[in-house]
């Protein structure tokens, strides 16, 4: 593979990274000081944002200086507007954003205050899952450090440009990584997904115009705004520029989160950065980008990883989270696993969800263990097609749905033999844990 | 009974970071669980209410919603081991397993001598280094049997 430029990942190799001192020796918190006084307008950062053409990095891959663009002309609307920084890593398979909170907090905090500059928001607001308690201490003591300089409060390095930082914690809800439930969950309550519209940028947290952004996307705006979206656009593909974080987990020799530009195939990235596929056995399948999207078989492994490419191939881009399953992995069993994880964490709202991924989660369980069917996959994919696309009111429904479709599609021989020899000869017995609630296993 | 004046004090400066109150009250919910023993007791959910001026089932309500927080007594220290997709390709159950023999606790259950509780948790973004657990608020990757077991020896 050729050598490209990284960016993402440059700080953290320096010792104590995480502090401000390591973060200002590498140039940090110059992209703000340059928006500040020299000044850009509003409008000038949006602009590089748009023309960088940078595409969100939580999963739908949609223009963030577009969604920057989107929040109401103060001038005609001057309720106070919010950034809420989506920090509720939990997509399973997705491991990223917390090597940049945990080794680079100050470079998504300068990233915060770019965002907040240009969307005129008062304060940001870094909703951290729960469990991330390093990454929660690391940006706070980061958001302490840069208080104290004068980077965040009223009046920064002595402009009129007054922003508050804060960090929130959430509490194991999958659901509150999607910007409406992430929002209600900010507000005290019950993460339940809002109705869109109205948008977020009409009306968010609190009723206020509000910009929902990811970690990841948040990250890469000192970087456009210090060298260009010229720059940007030298790396990837034309229509997914800049590098990502792909974590990539699963039957691999050498798991990690790495830095690649987009326009590598699945198989490069398998291949050539993971060291291939573990214990010298063959590519079955793998998911591209997290567990909500659909499986591919190891016949698709030359598939370019950015975001049309990745759609184009039946399946979706979306935290590049690769999972990679060896030729040993039964996928009754994979798909029994994801699904109840949609089972647990459906927030219990629209009905097509609430059972539906009950039923999928049963439908797999049950061939898993030999007891399925020959009506199961029929009922898995009219179950799905009932589930989505698009018919409730946040995607969760369409994240267990389609990567079923996905799964019945390319591997519907295997459930077969599964459902004709009642068992599942890929399983492995092991020793299983004693269970104090059968009922939740 | 009511929420110690520590707690109070924090919540106080908490809730000034928003501009309606009652955002302050998952923090708070974690806080409460931190310093209180480890769970949300009935108590403890209505002292919160007071505070935030809720009515306590509100509070029941969203406590109940997420999974970080616990409505029961657990034992002294919490094992929380991710099951799901990358970590069980990697021998999260084999984990789990193990854990609950050494610690003597079944899943979801506190071991007879009251020192460990064992949950099964779904993804902890730790995936590039399965399978792990959370012991205690800290994450433990890149495990196996002996190193599980080396760990929650050093804790009992």
């Amino acid at each position: 593979m050729k050598e490209f430029p990284k960016y993402l990942l440059n700080r953290i190799g320096v010792a104590d990274s995480h502090t401000l001192r390591a973060y200002r020796s590498q140039g940090g918190y110059q992209a703000i000081e340059d928006v500040l006084r020299k000044p850009w307008t509003q409008e000038q950062v949006i602009g590089v944002m748009k023309d960088s053409g940078l595409r969100g990095r939580g999963g739908a891959g949609f223009p963030t200086g577009m969604k920057w663009s989107f929040m109401p002309d103060i001038t005609k609307d001057p309720r106070p507007r919010y950034l809420a920084v989506n920090a509720d890593e939990s997509e399973p398979g997705t491991c990223k954003d917390r090597v940049l909170m945990e080794r680079d907090p100050h470079g998504l905090i300068e990233g915060c205050l770019i965002a907040c500059y240009a969307m005129r928001s008062k304060a940001a607001y870094i909703y951290v899952r729960g469990e991330y308690r390093l990454s929660y201490n690391r940006l706070q003591a980061a958001i302490d450090e840069a208080r104290a300089v004068g980077l965040i409060g009223k009046n920064i390095l002595g402009t009129d440009f007054s922003c508050d930082i804060w960090m929130h914690k959430g509490a194991g809800a999958y659901i509150c990584g999607e910007e409406t439930g992430l929002m209600e969950s900010l507000e005290g309550k019950r993460g339940h997904p809002r109705p869109k519209p109205p948008f977020p940028a009409g009306s968010g947290l609190w009723k206020s115009p509000t910009t929902v952004n990811h970690v990841e996307s948040i990250f890469n705006a000192p970087f456009i705004v210090k060298n260009g979206a010229e720059w940007f656009k030298t790396m990837g593909v034309p229509k997914s520029t800049g590098n990502f974080l792909c974590g990539i987990s699963g039957h691999v020799n050498k798991p990690g989160v790495y830095e690649l530009p987009f326009g590598l195939t699945a198989r490069q990235i398998i291949d050539e950065v993971a060291g291939g596929v573990w214990k010298g056995r063959k590519l079955k399948a793998f998911f591209p980008g997290g567990s909500s999207t659909g499986l591919l078989p190891a016949s698709m492994v030359d598939v370019v990883m950015d975001h049309d490419s990745v759609k184009a191939a039946g399946s979706m881009f979306g935290t590049a989270a690769m999972i990679v399953l060896d030729e040993t992995a039964s996928i009754p069993q994979v798909m029994d696993v994801t699904a109840r994880f949609y089972d647990h964490e459906s927030c219990g709202q629209c009905s097509q969800c609430r059972e539906g991924t009950q039923w999928l989660h049963q439908i797999f369980r049950r061939i898993a263990h030999g007891k399925g069917s020959p009506a199961d996959l029929d009922l898995l994919v009219s179950l799905s097609n009932g589930m989505a696309p698009a018919k409730t009111i946040c995607a969760l429904a369409d994240a267990a749905a389609i990567p079923t479709l996905a799964a019945v599609k390319h591997f519907r021989a295997e459930f077969e033999e599964c459902i004709r020899l009642g068992r599942d000869p890929l399983r492995q017995e092991s020793k299983t844990a004693p269970e104090l609630h059968e009922a939740h296993a | 009974m009511a929420l110690p004046d520590k707690l109070v004090q924090e919540f106080t400066e908490l809730v000034t970071h928003y501009p309606e109150r009652r955002a302050g009250l998952i923090p708070a919910l974690h806080r409460c669980q931190e310093e209180l023993g480890g769970w949300l007791s009935p108590q403890v959910i209505e002292d919160l209410a007071a505070f935030f001026g809720l009515e306590p089932v509100e509070v029941f309500g969203v406590a109940t919603f997420y999974p970080m927080f616990r409505l029961t007594p657990r034992g002294k220290h919490l094992v929380s081991v991710c099951h799901n997709i990358s970590c069980t390709l990697r021998g999260g159950e084999e984990l789990l397993a193990h854990v609950c023999e050494v610690t003597g606790a079944p899943v979801g259950g506190t071991s007879p001598d009251g020192q460990f509780t064992v949950v099964r948790v779904e993804c902890q973004g730790a995936c590039a280094n399965a399978p792990m657990f959370d012991l205690d608020g800290i994450y433990h990757e890149d495990l196996d049997a002996q190193k599980a077991e080396r760990i929650l020896r050093s804790v009992k």
